[in-house]
Formats: structure tokens, sequence, C-alpha cells
């Protein structure tokens, strides 16, 4: 199997505070691997030095092989890395249509192209689709700061992988989404890592969610690695029960 | 197309039918106004692509103004075509904007605001000082206005015809431009650069890009102006200009294709309509600017936007309504 993404010994500091110290973990093409922890112990530092938000303070990062320790986040998206948001991240004043239109048309030819080209990328049939795949067909014309909390959650992730990303990172994606939707969500991505071989890397407070829908879940506390294995073997470690999960 | 738009074709074409009509009985200062109004329109679209849509503040349009009504003087007083300056002025405003650019790149909001303001007074000191190429205070005279396929403009009403036709032809451009995907990138480095990055959107690029386009219309506007007042000293390209026509895009409606028009128009038309108060003029001005400005933050079209989106609002909420209780009645 191929490491899609390869993280060695990670370490960001603010100030003398060690928000991510020395973490390392790699992940295998088509996986789903959890990211648990409680608040403040470093998993958000860490998608953001992985993505490119932050610079980190030690470490490798490499996509495919190839390292793209601080790589902008724009050039990371080029080559097939995408994410979500902890906090909504959608474009309020542009239509559902139009955010995923936006998500994609980056990928399209070179900047001339897209200026000359049509106003549409050439993408409102996979627009069409994805809004389709994400029961969001009402809304379609809809600006998205309209929409129900639940469903700028589920735009902001059809955003995500209307490049056709290898790997995406999710960050809390199931957060303040109520349950019908969630199992909704749950669905489209296991559908989409089943069918496009997609690879993902996700932040969740939801231990059912995780449970249900990654293969593998890493643990972290206090900036470091707690653990790391299938979600039944995390969930009966002792160490991850103390540190997080409880009784 | 939909139907929808048919009333709004219709509106447009009676306007335009209006723009080229209804000048012809006016007399040459009315024109002269009128004219200025296409000519500081085409200058605030550009404000408003750089601000309205990709959201980098700028105090610098004016001074753009100033380059390409000097670039039009010194060309044409020496002989060149009036096509040869709009080349050139827009070529040297482009590039000049996308180097004004690099800062936006570090900072922004009031301390962009504060880096453009400089390069302004910058400006200013250059047309004011550098005698030996825009004759310092003293100004460049006799500005010719320029010969269309072999037809004189010198007259007031012909001059009208080249600037409305200027601002048909940027407005084409600016509206193919905001359609574009770049137009769909601007707006997305405004509402939110980060989640703009993670989607593979290069920021840097488009943000130099929108101070260079925004700043070359201001160098076509700079190139009618030089002709249309057909004598140019630094007076006119101090600050205020800038403030003004920031102003305008405010006051239209930041953000929005129309409100440069609109905006261009109260600037420029208002105070001319308000002359009958005699002294009062600018402060009656200054007192609607500001008591529109409270009522409606987003300018003129921002009203309008508010009361569409109030009507989708409430046709969606009824739609839902209509959906929940078919949900309620189902057997």
């Amino acid at each position: 199997m191929t490491a899609v993404l390869e993280v060695t010994n990670i370490r960001k500091s603010f100030g003398g505070i060690a928000a991510v110290n020395g973490v390392s973990f790699d992940v295998q093409e088509g996986e789903i691997l959890g990211l648990i922890g409680p608040n403040g112990c470093g998993k958000s530092t860490l998608f953001n030095c992985i993505l490119g938000q932050l610079t980190p303070s030690a470490g490798e990062v490499k996509v495919d092989g190839k390292i793209v320790t601080g790589m902008r986040p724009s050039e990371l998206n080029g080559l097939g890395v995408s994410r979500t948001f902890q906090l909504l991240q959608v474009f309020p004043k542009l239509s559902v249509r139009e955010n995923l239109i936006l998500a994609g048309q980056e990928h399209q030819g070179n900047m001339l192209s897209r200026l000359l080209g049509p106003s549409d990328a050439g993408l409102t049939e996979a627009a069409n689709q994805m809004i389709g795949f994400f029961k969001l067909d009402h809304l379609a014309n809809e600006p998205a700061g309209g929409l129900s909390y639940g469903q700028q959650k589920l735009l902001d992730a059809a955003m995500a992988f209307m490049g056709g990303p290898r790997l995406v990172l999710l960050d809390e994606p199931a957060g303040g989404v109520n349950l019908t939707m969630l199992a909704d969500l749950k669905d489209r991505l296991t559908a989409i890592n089943r069918e496009k071989r997609a690879t993902f890397v996700v932040i969740e407070h939801n231990m059912e969610f995780v449970m249900s829908l990654c293969t593998r879940v890493m643990v972290m506390a206090e900036g470091k690695v707690l653990a790391m294995g299938r979600p039944d073997e995390v969930r009966a470690n002792p160490a991850v029960i103390e540190a997080y999960l409880g009784h | 197309m939909t139907a929808a738009k048919y009333p709004k074709i219709g509106f447009g074409i009676v306007v335009i039918a209006a723009l080229i009509i209804v000048p012809m009985n006016f007399n040459r200062y009315g024109l002269f106004i009128l004219s200025q109004w296409a000519v500081m329109t085409i200058a605030a679209m550009g404000l408003n692509l750089t601000l309205g849509y990709a959201g980098q503040v700028s105090l610098a349009q004016g001074a753009f103004v100033g380059i390409g009504a000097y670039a039009a003087a010194i060309m044409t007083s020496n002989g060149l075509p009036l096509i040869a300056a709009l080349g050139v002025a827009i070529v040297l405003c482009f590039v000049i904007g996308w180097i004004l650019g690099y800062p936006a790149l570090r900072v922004q909001h009031h301390y962009l605001a504060f880096v453009t303001l400089a390069f302004s007074t910058l400006a200013f000191l250059v047309f004011r000082n550098e005698d030996w190429l825009t004759k310092g205070i003293y100004g460049i005279s006799n500005i010719p206005r320029p010969e269309i396929f072999g037809y004189p403009t010198r007259r007031p009403l012909p001059f009208y015809y080249v600037c409305l036709g200027s601002l048909g032809i940027v407005s084409l451009a600016v509206w193919w431009l905001i359609r574009s995907p770049w137009g769909r990138a601007f707006i997305a480095l405004r509402e939110n650069p980060v989640r703009a990055l993670s989607l593979g959107i290069d920021t840097r690029r488009y943000t130099l890009m929108a101070f260079a386009i925004g700043s070359a219309l201001g160098g076509i506007a700079g190139t009618l102006y030089a002709p249309l007042t057909q004598y140019v000293d630094p007076v006119p390209f101090h600050l205020s200009l800038s403030l003004d026509l920031l102003m305008m895009v405010i006051v239209g409606g930041s953000g929005f294709f129309f409100g440069p028009f609109l905006g261009a128009m109260i600037a420029v038309l208002l105070p001319e309509w308000l002359r009958f108060t005699q002294g009062y003029y600018l402060m009656l001005y200054a007192i609607a600017v500001i008591g529109l400005l409270i009522y409606s933050p987003t300018g003129i079209l921002g009203i309008l936007d508010r009361f569409i989106s109030e009507r989708r609002t409430k046709a969606a909420s009824a739609l839902r309504a209509v959906a929940k209780a078919k949900l309620e009645t189902a057997p």
C-alpha cells in the first residue's frame, strides 16, 4: 500500500508552549483515519501544519512521497489535498452552485484560460452532480448564507470534494449537525471513500461517528500521540479511557 | 434566457437610448457634466473592482486617473494619437497598480489605505514638481481632442459620445470579468481569503491582479479626462479625487456592478442639481450622503438588494411551510 500522507516528527510551538510535540503517523491510500483527543491537545494545530496554514517549527510532511512542508494551501490543493474547517467557511453571498463551481474552478486549465473560457469554467454539470450527491438540490440557487447550519456543513464538505482530491482533511464535520444530516454525511463520505478511493483524516469529538466511519483512530493528548489502532482497540485502551473517553 | 430578465433588458435599452438621444439638446455645460459622469464612472468601476469585489482598500485611484491624464496630455500635445496614449496609460497604470498591490499581501484595511494614500501623495508631488515632464503648477493646456475614424470630436457632443462609447466598452469588459472565474475568485478573496486559499485560489496573484486591473481602469478614465477638460494640472488629482471616487463606490453600492454608475451620478450631478440653493448646496449634498449611509451602509443598491433578499426569504419560507404541511397531512 502507498502512503498518501506521511507526517514525521512534527513540532509546533507558540512561545514556550509546544502545541504539537513530535507527532508522526502515515495514512494509506483509501484509509479513513480518525483523529481524536481532548480540546487543546493540538489536533487543529497539527491539521494547520500539514495543510500549510501554519509553518511547523520542525518535522516533515509528505504527500504521495513528495515533501510539502511549508507549502502554501493553494499549492497543496493543486496536489490533490483538500480540507474542511471546524467553523463554517462557505461564501455566504454566492449561491450553493456558485460555491461549488468556485471550489473546483482552479483545477480547470490555467489562469488565462479561466479568464477567456466559459464563466462556469465548464463545471455546472459537476456542481449539479455534487449538489445531487449531497442532497442539496432544492437549495442549488439559494445564497449559501441563507442555509441552515447543518446544510452549510454539508455544502462545506461538498466543496472539499469538487476538485477530485486524493486526500481530504475534515475538521469536525459532524459538529452541530443534526442526527438525520449526520447519517447523510456519513453515507456520503463512505460512498466517496469507496468509489473514488479518496483518503480521509477526520478530526471529530462525536465518538459514535468516528468509530463507525474510521478504519483507524489516532488519539492525541498534550501535543503527542497517545494511542493508535483500530477503533475497537482504541476504545478499549486504558490510557485513552483515562485521558479522553472516560468510563 | 428567463422571462424575468426581459423587463431588465427593456429598462437597459431605454436608459442607453436616453443617454444617446436626450443630450442632443444639452448645452455645452450640460454635455461637459455628463461626459465627466461617464469618465468618473469608468474610474469608479476600477475602484469597485479593487475594493468592492476583491475587498482591497485603495486611496490611490485618483492618482491613476492623473497618470492616465498626464500620459494623454503629454503624448497628444506632442502629436501622438490618443489611442497610443491610451495604450501607454493602461500598461503604465497596470504595472504600477500591480506593484502597489504588493503591500496588500502583507497589510489590510486601514493600514493598506495608508500605504495607498502615501502613493497618492507621491504621485501628486511628481505631477507638481517634475516641471520638465508635467509643466508643474502651470499645467498642460490646449490638449487636442481625437479624431475617430477621421471624424473630429472637437465639439462637446461628439466628444460626449466618445466618453459614452468608452464607458460602454469598459462596462462590457468589466461585466464579462466579474462573471468569469476571476470575478468569483475576487469575491472569494473579499469574503474569506483563508477558505479561498484552501480551495486552490492563488490569493496573492488575484490580489495583485485586482489592483492592476482596477488601476488600469483609472488610467483609461484619465486618458479621457485630459481631452475632456483640454487642460491638465496637478490640482484635480490630489487625494480629494481618490476620496471622491471612494465615496462614489460606497454611495452607489460597493460590490454591485451598477454601484459606480449611481455613485458617480450622485457625486457629479447632484451638486449641480443643488446649485439653486446657492451657498448651501455642498452642505445639503453632504447631509444627503451622510443620511443615505446611515440608512444604508451598503449604498443605494444595498437597499434594493435588501428588498430582494427579504422577498426571496419570504418566498422560501412559504415554500418550506407548504412542504411541511404536505408532510404532516401525508397518510
